[in-house]
């Protein structure tokens, strides 16, 4: 990991900045779709405009998240082993698909931890190892919709879990509401996020993107809302647990201050 | 450490109470309903690619899920009982040094 965001670091200071970002704003409007008549979007359920779009999108997160890493871990080695831990809690979260009360089944994300300790940007390129995992292993998700995954649950989620945290600890609300809130945040946007992707690429011919996003609201949103409450309770468990035993690694990422005891 | 077993219970309760509430529904997954959506919208789309592999049974596919439940969960023990003797180590140092 340390060897590709090295290389993709060279690489970025050879192309000057305008120039890259030229390129990318081109890159941009060629994918962004023309003719829009049109939990993870299952594999080559979007258009191919769409998925390029997403893919697009997503790789300057991924680039920034691999940059964040190194800067983290540069910082403060001894953290190496909670961004494994980070990396772990998504990775058993996502694997368990838990019934809900609409009768169907949807899973966790797990990203909200991670964001909370390392920042939102570190979590991209969790996310990302997740949902290729599961694409290529489990068909479930989708290669060709890696992008569009990798958009709404390792960057929207993420940022989201991230913003909520560092808002509520600012008003100064206790530890235990800001962890569980910031962790049920990112479960919920993400799936809003894919809503909105899909209502994107599949606007309905009456009403449009409004009423195909009511739609597929209806079938993510109401089946997520009690899967982001045990998001958010087991991210406050695993947060316990690190407050008593990694208050230095905490304190060191700024995560907690030290006048505020768990 | 008894707040967090109340709070584990808690999501258990949560997982099961939805199996009582819908006796007769199915729980599937919700990315198959959300499959079912795009083909009411739009009858004609075909998924221009398929997994590059799938696994050739629901077994298959439990296993691989619980191989990635497992290796997560397995990580996360060890580390934390890593930093719990890591903790008692160092405290006892301290009495020592008293």
């Amino acid at each position: 990991m340390r060897m590709l965001s090295e290389i993709m670091k060279s690489s970025l200071k050879k192309i000057k900045l305008p120039v890259f970002i030229i390129l990318y704003s081109a890159a941009l409007l060629l994918t962004l779709p023309q003719n829009a008549y049109a939990m993870h979007i299952m594999e080559g359920f979007l258009p191919v405009n769409w998925a390029g779009f997403w893919f697009v999108l997503t790789i300057p997160f991924l680039i920034l998240g691999l940059r964040s890493i190194q800067k983290t871990v540069t910082a403060a080695p001894s953290v190496k082993m909670l961004l494994g831990l980070a990396g772990a809690f998504a990775f058993v979260l996502s694997a368990l698909k838990i019934p809900s009360v609409t009768g169907s089944c949807s899973h966790p994300t797990g990203v909200g931890l991670g964001a909370i300790m390392f920042g939102p940007l570190a979590m991209v390129v969790l996310g990302c190892i997740v949902l290729i995992f599961q694409a290529l292993l489990l068909a479930h998700g989708g290669v060709t919709t890696l992008g569009a995954n990798t958009f709404s649950m390792a960057v929207v989620g993420p940022i989201a879990a991230f913003v909520v945290y560092r808002v509520l600890k600012k008003t100064g609300a206790p530890g235990w509401l800001a962890v569980f809130l910031a962790a049920a945040a990112g479960n919920m946007l993400t799936y809003i996020t894919t809503s909105v992707q899909l209502a994107l690429a599949f606007p309905l011919q009456s009403g449009g993107f409004a009423a195909a996003l009511a739609k597929f609201l209806g079938v993510f949103a109401v089946t997520q809302l009690p899967l982001a409450i045990m998001e958010g309770i087991l991210t406050v468990v695993v947060f316990n647990v690190l407050t008593t035993y990694n208050r230095q690694e905490l304190l060191e990422l700024s995560v907690i201050t030290e006048e505020v005891p768990q | 450490m008894k707040k967090n077993l109340i709070l584990i219970l808690l999501v258990v309760l949560l997982a099961i109470v939805p199996l009582f509430m819908n006796r007769g529904a199915e729980f599937g997954g919700a990315d198959g309903q959300a499959e079912e959506v795009i083909t009411q919208i739009n009858p004609d789309y075909q998924p221009w690619f398929s997994s590059v592999w799938e696994p050739p049974s629901g077994e298959i596919e439990s296993l691989l899920f619980a191989l990635q439940a497992a290796l997560g969960a397995g990580f996360i023990g060890y580390y934390i009982g890593y930093v719990r003797g890591r903790k008692q180590a160092a405290e006892k140092e301290i009495h020592a040094k008293n």
